[in-house]
């Protein structure tokens, strides 16, 4: 089990090389210079503008730019933005609240997702099966945008119930942002966990389980649930990745200071730096909660063992 | 609970006269969207208490479905349409759901059929255990952790205090069915259901575990309806057997009365097919090549250099594969920080195949009989010694060479229903190998697919058809023809009957047969059934832990078994001491 860790945290480090180089290449690609648009509609001061240059590095070629950024991530330096400010104190203020965020919504996944998944599961075919089946393509099939202003609108604005915008960040503000973010994947929660539940109800240990004289509610808690949950903690365990960086949209609608607000301010400016550090955050983000997975699976599954 | 308890002992009393279990005219159909399918007609039977009842039948005979409906374990889509079962006298197929479960376990024991499949993975052997003591209110707490490790060492497995806290993949297939046995019996039912209790197991191992459940049930006096496709296993082990066929019971009595003098016509073909220690090597149509001497046959594998030096000179042309010292050893990872360790799969096994003849490889699981088989088809490479096909080592062949050596030797699998592609229609797959080695025109190749399916007696139609709609036999059938279609010398036969119904499984082995003699093919047939063996091979070779036990011809190995191995492989066929009816 250690050797496996240690073995899957190893295997970070060129994951993590990687996909920096990558972005960093995209950011460095994108069209436009970054220090002309500073100067927004005023004519461009090139000494100005050469000077700001050297402060970024930006006059260096591209590999070398990089590789400066590279060694600042070693030294806990993640840089500083056009505006002066060091890049690690946006991150200090936007990944809290998203971390909040994602993990609000990733709760609401599991909890709603797997009950509504188990009890449309052993109500196969019936009324209540067929209707959630529905509704959840129906969430599926509506844009994450029109969710998010339908709810805003609905919920904040006409009802009152919640507050329209969360920019204070509280538990309570962030309710409404977390459902409207846990809609798609609430709705392949349940479908996810419907299709194992109905596959494991009808596997024979579960007959041999009927057969031993057990309860049915016995049968279904201890011999259909846990097999059933596997492939769901696979799915909840990758989705808290896409939770933390796909949030953009819903941050954006409900002006949560989040990292999608500030990864999308960041793209708009051309900041390299600010996006390259982000997104190597949440990769790492990413990493973890796929390695932990990989490590829930070994206690959910006996079979699983690491080596 | 308590209810049920009282009625138990009010009616010990009259248990003597009336029957256990008594089935009338018991309907079962399956829902499906083609309408309701019937799986069991009008069957009638009854269970006395203490009395083994074998219910035989091929598979999708509707027996296992019967075993169901007496505990309404059915599939969902699964009914009774008509007739009644009574338990105890009393109407079982009224009961709620709460009765239902009340008298599963406690007084209808059932051990399932696949042991793979039937423990649930995620938990401990020993938890699956207790639960039934704690579900039938027997025991709870240390007691019942007591009671496990009892009915596991009951039911003949040691070690049972560690082997309770164990997962059922830690298991084999043998102990997983003492598990089964152990929980089926754990809250004493008076009638248990033992259903295809062994047909995954090897045939010692089958063996050991029918005489375990047979005396653990005549020593508790639990009565057993015993689910069976094996004639010779039911005879050997029930008073009373039911033949069932299509869904009805045909033939009910007596077992030794049914074997010696069958009724029913399909009977009569199961008997007549049943392979036993009485059958013989099947009769060619075709004149069969003989060998000229069968002793020279196998080789030992103490002097094969010897006999080698002696074969390409008078019988060159009659060895047609041969394999000399055969070393396969596979490496297992040591724990951590441990070196990896050698397992030899296949420890230093010489044998020659003489042309136009069967050499069977027999041996358990895990005996290195089918790494053998991997390695004459170069599958595989072993580690050391060599294979030679008409004098030539195959090792060192490559692309074109190699694609000449496939030519000609084919293999047959075990499985039919995982070596056909589903996705390929009948004929793209016995084209497949023709094309591959670019054999005539199109014209050509669908003159030659419908000569093949001639020959394997399917019907020219089949070529338009898909895997899935063919039953297993015909699909070893396709496997058969897709193997002959390059006109291979050597065919490996790799458990190539085993999953077949013994009347398929009959016709399967005439088919070899016949083609054999038609075509003077070489076969090397892997299989651990002595009994199917005893009907196509002319040598045997008997495999244990990757070395050759015993090697001479068929008649020698059934008539004089020279190790104590072959012996108990042969004590262990079912039914083998029966004297059957006239009727083979």
């Amino acid at each position: 089990m250690l050797r496996y860790t240690s073995r899957r945290i190893l295997q970070m480090i060129p994951v993590l090389l990687g996909t920096t180089l990558l972005i960093y290449a995209m950011v460095f690609a994108m069209p436009g210079d970054p220090v002309t648009a500073l100067f927004g509609d005023k004519p461009v001061n090139e000494n100005v503008a050469d000077q700001i240059r050297a402060e970024y590095n930006l006059d260096e070629p591209f590999i070398v730019q990089y590789l400066l950024f590279l060694k600042g991530i070693f030294v806990g330096d993640f840089g500083i933005t056009f505006s002066g400010r060091p890049v690690i104190d946006i991150i200090a203020r936007v990944f809290p609240t998203t971390i909040k965020l994602a993990f609000m919504a990733l709760i609401i996944e599991m909890v709603l997702g797997v009950a509504v998944g188990v009890m449309a599961g052993i109500r196969k075919g019936k009324l209540f099966d067929s209707t959630v089946l529905m509704l959840s393509l129906v969430v599926i099939a509506i844009p994450t945008f029109v969710l998010g202003f339908v709810g805003q609108f609905v919920f904040g604005i006409e009802l009152g119930w919640f507050p329209a915008t969360a920019r204070d960040a509280s538990i309570g503000s962030l309710l409404m942002p977390a459902v409207v973010l846990a809609g798609v994947s609430l709705a392949y929660v349940i479908r996810l966990t419907r299709t194992s539940i109905v596959e494991n109800l009808s596997a024979d240990h579960v007959r041999t389980a009927k057969a031993k004289g057990l309860s049915g509610s016995r049968v279904t808690t201890v011999h259909v649930l846990r097999n059933s949950l596997i492939p769901v903690v696979t799915f909840l365990g990758a989705d808290l990745g896409t939770l933390m960086g796909g949030a953009i949209v819903t941050e954006y609608i409900f002006a949560v200071d989040g990292v999608g607000s500030a990864l999308y301010d960041a793209i708009l400016r051309s900041e390299g730096t600010t996006v390259v550090s982000i997104v190597t955050l949440l990769v790492v983000v990413y990493i973890f909660a796929n390695l932990l997975v990989d490590l829930l699976y070994a206690v959910l599954d006996p079979r699983i063992r690491y080596a | 609970m308590t209810g049920d308890a009282n009625q138990t002992v009010d009616e010990a009393a009259t248990a003597e006269t009336g029957p256990l279990l008594q089935i009338s005219d018991l309907e079962v159909g399956f829902k499906t969207q083609n309408g309701m399918v019937s799986a069991v007609r009008g069957a009638n039977l009854s269970v006395y208490p203490g009395q083994t009842v074998a219910i035989v039948g091929e598979s999708g005979s509707g027996k296992s479905t019967l075993a169901h409906t007496i505990v309404n374990l059915l599939p969902d889509n699964g009914r009774i349409r008509r007739g009644s079962i009574r338990f105890r006298d009393q109407e079982v197929t009224q009961f709620s759901k709460r009765r239902m479960a009340a008298l599963r376990g406690s007084s209808i024991g059932l051990v399932p059929q696949d042991p793979m499949s039937n423990l649930n993975p995620l938990w401990r052997v020993g938890f699956q255990i207790k639960e039934t003591l704690k579900a039938n209110n027997i025991a709870t707490g240390k007691a019942a952790d007591k009671r496990v490790r009892e009915l596991l060492a009951e039911a003949g497995l040691p070690n049972a205090e560690e082997r309770a806290r164990q997962f059922p993949h830690e298991f084999s297939g043998g102990m997983l069915q003492r598990s089964l046995i152990a929980m089926g019996l754990a809250a004493r039912p008076d009638l248990l259901i033992a259903d295809e209790p062994t047909s995954a197991l090897d045939v010692t191992v089958q063996h050991q575990i029918l005489n375990h459940l047979d005396g653990l049930t005549s020593e508790l006096n639990v009565a057993v309806l015993l689910i069976t496709h094996d004639l010779g296993l039911a005879a050997e082990r029930a008073e009373h057997l039911a033949v069932m066929y299509k869904g009805r019971i045909v033939e009910s009595g007596p077992a030794l009365d049914i074997l010696q003098d069958p009724q029913h016509p399909y009977t009569q073909r199961l008997v007549h097919s049943a392979p036993s220690l009485a059958s013989r090597r099947l009769e060619s149509e075709h004149q069969h090549i003989q060998v000229s001497d069968p002793s020279a046959a196998a080789t030992e594998t103490t002097d094969g250099a010897t006999s080698r030096d002696a074969a390409p000179g008078a019988t060159s042309t009659d060895t047609v594969l041969e394999a000399e010292h055969l070393v396969k050893s596979f490496p297992i990872r040591g724990d951590f920080g441990q070196k990896s360790t050698d397992f030899k799969a296949v420890d230093d096994v010489s044998f020659s195949l003489q042309r136009g003849t069967t050499m069977a490889l027999v041996g358990e699981s895990g005996s290195g009989k089918s790494t053998v088989a991997q390695i004459t088809l170069r599958l595989l490479r072993p580690t050391s010694g060599r294979v030679l096909f008409d004098g030539e080592d195959i090792s060192p062949l490559a692309s074109k060479e190699l694609l000449r050596l496939r030519r000609k030797v084919q293999p047959i699998f075990q499985n039919p229903y995982g070596t056909l592609d589903p996705m390929y229609s009948i004929y793209r797959t016995i084209e497949e190998p023709l094309r591959t080695h670019g054999i005539g025109n199109q014209k050509q190749r669908r003159q030659k697919i419908k000569d093949l399916l001639e020959k394997v007696a399917m019907p020219a139609s089949t070529v338009n058809r898909y895997p899935n709609e063919l039953s297993g036999g015909q699909r070893q059938r396709i496997a058969i023809a897709r193997a002959l279609a390059l006109d291979p010398e050597v065919v490996v036969c790799d458990e190539a009957v085993s999953a077949l119904d013994v009347l398929v499984q009959d016709q399967i082995l005439n088919l070899l047969n016949d083609l054999q003699g038609e075509f003077g093919l070489s076969y090397l047939f892997i299989s651990h059934d002595l009994a199917v063996v005893r009907q196509i091979a002319d040598d045997v070779l008997v495999m244990r832990h990757g070395q050759l036990v015993e090697a001479a011809s068929t008649d020698e190995v059934f008539g004089n078994p020279q190790q104590q191995y072959t012996r108990d492989l042969l004590e262990s066929i079912p039914g083998g001491h029966i004297p059957l009816g006239n009727t083979a």
